[in-house]
């Protein structure tokens, strides 16, 4: 097997308060078929042998699905290619290459330590309005309602969303609307979802606004990033629903 | 001790609804009273949380995760069983029943696999009504596949995201009852151990992942909704997190731990390339819909795939098993894939590969529809080897996927220890020695969403009036145990990454533990865990201190619980003395290689309980009653 060789510069934080600052390391005989995250385990199990602290990030599935990872490889949210962090490999890199890796750089996820950041906010946003109300035992029979394939899909392709924050990390406004338009997209476009459809928009954004996210201003750095491969136009859909869900409740059709 | 199932009187069919019946009820202003505490959040967690909350306990949710949305539940990719018959093929509830019976080799217990198969059908509309986008036929009816043991179409999915779709519908519901305020949700939290006022579960005690802080949390009752223990292998398809900490110190406080042998090994996984790796990736089972698994018949052959002449190949699953072919259950599609290699005809680095081939398929029905049905799968593989499986077959091995055994549970979901349920993958009690594909899906959302409620106040009811708090010397003693665990891992101050000695467990686990088993390589390894244990308490290296993020501690931690647990697994695979689904030993097969069980002593559980530091544990037995179903040699020939 053949190996690579690396110039890491990694971001290390102590703590939100910190200053931080970048650390640099040489990373030797990295075996190229191996990803990035596997890149890191290698260089904080030498840091360790030598009684370093080693750097601190996130990961937990390493295949891309539970939006864990999360970081800004070479000025780029969530790494380059398509895919999160964890789906990068070190074959895409070249041989000698100096690489980057910094935290998310967003008001609203504040850093934890070294390359993790809090994005409880985006659970917030969820908490908000992100949901059908149900109960449990309460569900009509799931073949009652028939829902087109297309309508069925278009709800997925918006619901394969998995929060890891890249879009607002991307964005110049750090705006949470990409997340946010997959939210109200998947939920609006089903028929289950129609009751608080206007709502749900209007409290979503709210909440989006109180943590501290920006507006849109059509950059589509987001799209770019997205690792689920969320489109923008959830972003004009939420726009729709939004002024729709503040006209219903300047109208008192909605509490 | 005697292991009471408690089981409901009545025929089969019966049991459940007259169960639910005779159920002791808690009242709307009782139930406002009662403190449940769930720890997890995948889906047996954040369902029975949602669902506990909508009924009106107070409900404390922890997860060690960032957001509860995390758990490894997301990573589920094939999707999901119910006996709804839409397809109209014949499907029923007892057909479920009697495949999840069967592909568990006989070794679950009846009563609670057809109460599984009977509820499967509300999950489904349970998620529907949440807003799962299911997949969908033109017309707009859900749609459905094959899965492995089953010769029915009763697999409901949404595209390879399957799990990633029921969580985040189980999450919204959770996240709808916590914006209510009647969820209290814990993220970053993980549970070091388990307190008992009385002998009761009343309580965890909990460290904060970011600040180091460590807490005590009282209760009227304690849900373990944790997931599998995979990672004893080191490599395995789950989340890197995954770990048996709570399960195992619920254990070490007296709940007994149930058939720890039974691990599920999947045939289709991408195989392993180098030391470095950290997982290993799934294919999901549900290509083996369209892909034919073969290897060259000549050992050895270096050629490549597409130059290997039909007549050449070796569609062993096919040969072997006609009637089911390709989608033959998870056990025995792997051991053919070992047994092929072991005779020198797998493919790949190191021969330790056959192909999963979509060429037929994709003559068949166009790369289109192949593309629509697999295309994130097909790009995952394709990112990982470098390899296009559209072009050529894929390679794929076997991989330890899933736990079968897990903490014993009695009918109502309740361990060994009163007042401590267990929910999911975490309990033992489904199925049996193998797990079909798709079922565990369902069995952690049924004993979320259907079960729980119902079961819970079995034991609640009898709690009026004993309410505990934090104060009490229990809370503070198992808190201050706690404490000197985490010191004595910073104390250790060796040179060696816990991940070393994580590689080196799954070494040791998977070579002797794994597909095949045999007497002296399990008390060979029984000796090489300890050993390794021992070098653990005194090279372990934990850079940083204990009230920060330290990702070194955390591991440390699961690694030192693992490296107990994998001794136990061992020994159950030890005492075992049959082979019967995932647990293959050596010394029991037929002359055609096939698993040999013996039922007349082994048709049971096996529940060991812990007996202290340095003693042996003791082995307890649940004898398993087949009274529906006739014990059969399994056949998918
Ligand atoms: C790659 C893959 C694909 C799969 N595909 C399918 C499929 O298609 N169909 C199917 O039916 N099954 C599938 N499975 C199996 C299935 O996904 C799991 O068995 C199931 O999701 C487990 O759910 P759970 O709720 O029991 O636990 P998990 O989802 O594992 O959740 C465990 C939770 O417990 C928490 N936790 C654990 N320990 C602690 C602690 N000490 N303190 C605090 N919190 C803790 C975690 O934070 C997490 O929230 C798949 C599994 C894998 C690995
Ligand atoms: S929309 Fe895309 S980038 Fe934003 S959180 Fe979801 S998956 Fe991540
Ligand atoms: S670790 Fe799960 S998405 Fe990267």
């Amino acid at each position: 097997m053949s190996t690579m060789h690396f110039h890491l510069r990694l971001w290390k934080q102590k703590s939100a308060t910190d200053q931080g600052e970048f650390i640099e390391i040489d990373a030797k005989e990295i075996p190229s078929e191996c990803s990035f995250l596997e890149m890191l385990d290698i260089v904080n199990n030498r840091l360790t042998r030598e009684g370093k602290e080693p750097v601190s990030f996130a990961s937990d599935c390493r295949e891309g699905i539970c939006g864990t990872c999360h970081m800004v490889i070479n000025g780029v949210p969530q790494g380059p290619g398509r895919g999160a962090a964890c789906q990068v490999y070190m074959r895409k890199f070249s041989n000698g290459q100096t690489i980057t890796v910094e935290p998310y750089r967003v008001g609203a996820f504040p850093i934890v330590k070294d390359l993790v950041v809090n994005r409880s906010a985006y659970d917030r946003i969820i908490r908000s309005g992100g949901f059908i109300s149900e109960h449990t035992g309460g569900a009509p029979d799931a073949s009652a309602t028939l829902i087109p394939k297309p309508v069925a899909d278009a709800a997925m392709d918006a619901a394969a969303c998995i929060g890891c924050g890249a879009c607002a990390a991307a964005c110049p406004n750090s705006s949470a609307m990409l997340f946010v338009g997959a939210k109200v997209t998947h939920l609006g476009l089903l028929p289950q979802g129609q009751a608080e459809r206007k709502k749900r928009a209007r409290s979503m954004v709210r909440t989006m606004q109180e943590e501290g996210f920006g507006n849109c201003s059509n950059y589509y750095a987001c799209e770019a990033v997205c690792p689920a491969g969320v489109k923008a136009d959830v972003i004009s859909m939420l726009n729709r629903e939004y002024i729709r869900g503040e006209l219903s409740e300047a109208v008192g059709a909605i509490d | 001790m005697i292991l009471d199932a408690k089981i409901p009187e009545g025929p089969l069919e019966k049991k459940w609804t007259s169960f639910k019946n005779n159920a002791k009820l808690i009242s709307p202003a009782n139930k406002r009273k009662f403190k449940v505490i769930v720890v997890g959040t995948g889906l047996a967690g954040s369902s029975a949380s949602a669902t506990l909350a909508e009924l009106g306990y107070q409900v404390e949710t922890f997860c060690f995760h960032d957001s509860p949305r995390r758990a490894h539940s997301i990573a589920a990719q094939g999707g999901i069983n119910a006996a709804k018959n839409y397809q109209n093929d014949g499907d029923s509830i007892w057909r479920l029943f009697y495949d999840t019976i069967k592909g568990g080799d006989f070794r679950a217990r009846e009563a609670n696999v057809y109460r599984l198969a009977e509820v499967s059908g509300n999950i489904i509309d349970q998620c529907v009504s949440q807003g799962v986008p299911f997949a969908r036929e033109y017309g707009g009816q859900l749609t459905n596949r094959s899965f492995g043991g089953a010769q029915v179409s009763r697999t409901f999915y949404a595209k390879g995201q399957t799990g990633q779709q029921l969580l985040l519908g189980a999450y919204s519901a959770l996240s709808a009852q916590i914006g209510l305020g009647r969820v209290t949700m814990h993220e970053n939290s993980e549970m070091l151990d388990l307190v008992l006022v009385d002998g009761h579960a009343k309580g965890i005690v909990v460290r904060n992942l970011i600040t180091g802080e460590i807490s005590t949390h009282a209760a009227d009752t304690v849900l373990l909704c944790t997931g599998g223990y995979s990672n004893v292998y080191y490599l395995s398809t789950n989340a890197r997190g995954s770990n048996v900490t709570a399960t195992w110190r619920a254990f070490k406080r007296g709940a007994a731990f149930a058939n720890p042998c039974y691990t599920q090994i999947h045939p289709t996984c991408i195989p392993v390339a180098g030391d470095y790796q950290s997982k290993l990736t799934l294919m999901s089972e549900s290509l083996r819909n369209d892909g034919r698994v073969w290897v060259p018949k000549k050992k050895g052959d270096s050629r490549l795939p597409q130059e290997i002449p039909e007549e050449e190949r070796d569609y062993y699953l096919e040969r072997k098993y006609p009637s089911y072919g390709n989608l033959a259950p998870r056990d025995i599609a792997s051991r053919s894939a070992k047994e092929v290699c072991d005779e020198g005809r797998g493919v790949g680095p190191g021969g330790l590969g056959v192909y999963l081939d979509f060429s037929a398929a994709i003559g068949r029905l166009g790369e289109k529809t192949i593309r629509e049905r697999y295309g994130n799968l097909f790009e995952m593989y394709a990112n990982i080897t470098g390899e296009s499986a559209y072009e050529r077959p894929m390679r794929i091995y076997p991989a330890v996927h899933y736990t079968m055994g897990g903490l014993w549970v009695d009918y109502n979901l309740m361990s060994t220890i009163p007042g401590l349920h267990v929910l999911g993958e975490a309990n033992f009690s489904d199925h049996g020695a193998n797990r079909l594909g798709a079922s565990a899906l369902m069995q952690g959302l049924a004993d979320g969403y259907f079960v729980i409620p119902n079961t819970l106040g079995e034991y609640l009811s009898t709690q009026f009036g004993k309410k505990v708090s934090t104060d009490m010397p229990e809370f503070k003693k198992t808190e201050t145990e706690v404490r000197a665990r985490v010191e004595k891992l910073l104390a250790v101050k060796g040179t060696v990454p816990v991940d070393e000695f994580h590689r080196l467990l799954g070494l040791i686990i998977w070579n002797e533990c794994g597909m095949a088993r045999s007497e002296a390589g399990l008390k060979k390894a029984i000796s090489d865990v300890r050993a390794l244990r021992e070098r653990f308490w005194k090279e372990v290296a934990i850079p940083g201190t204990g009230v920060e993020l330290n990702q070194s501690l955390e591991r440390a931690g699961r690694v030192a619980d693992f490296l107990e647990f994998g001794e136990l697994m061992c020994v159950d695979a030890l005492t075992r003395e049959e082979s019967c689904g995932g647990h293959f030993r050596v010394e029991h097969q037929t002359a055609d290689g096939e698993a040999l069980r013996h039922d007349d002593k082994f048709a049971e559980v096996y529940a060991w309980m812990f007996k202290g530091e340095g003693n042996d544990p003791e082995l307890v037995r649940e004898e398993l009653k087949y009274e529906a179903v006739h014990l059969a040699t399994r056949s998918y020939k």
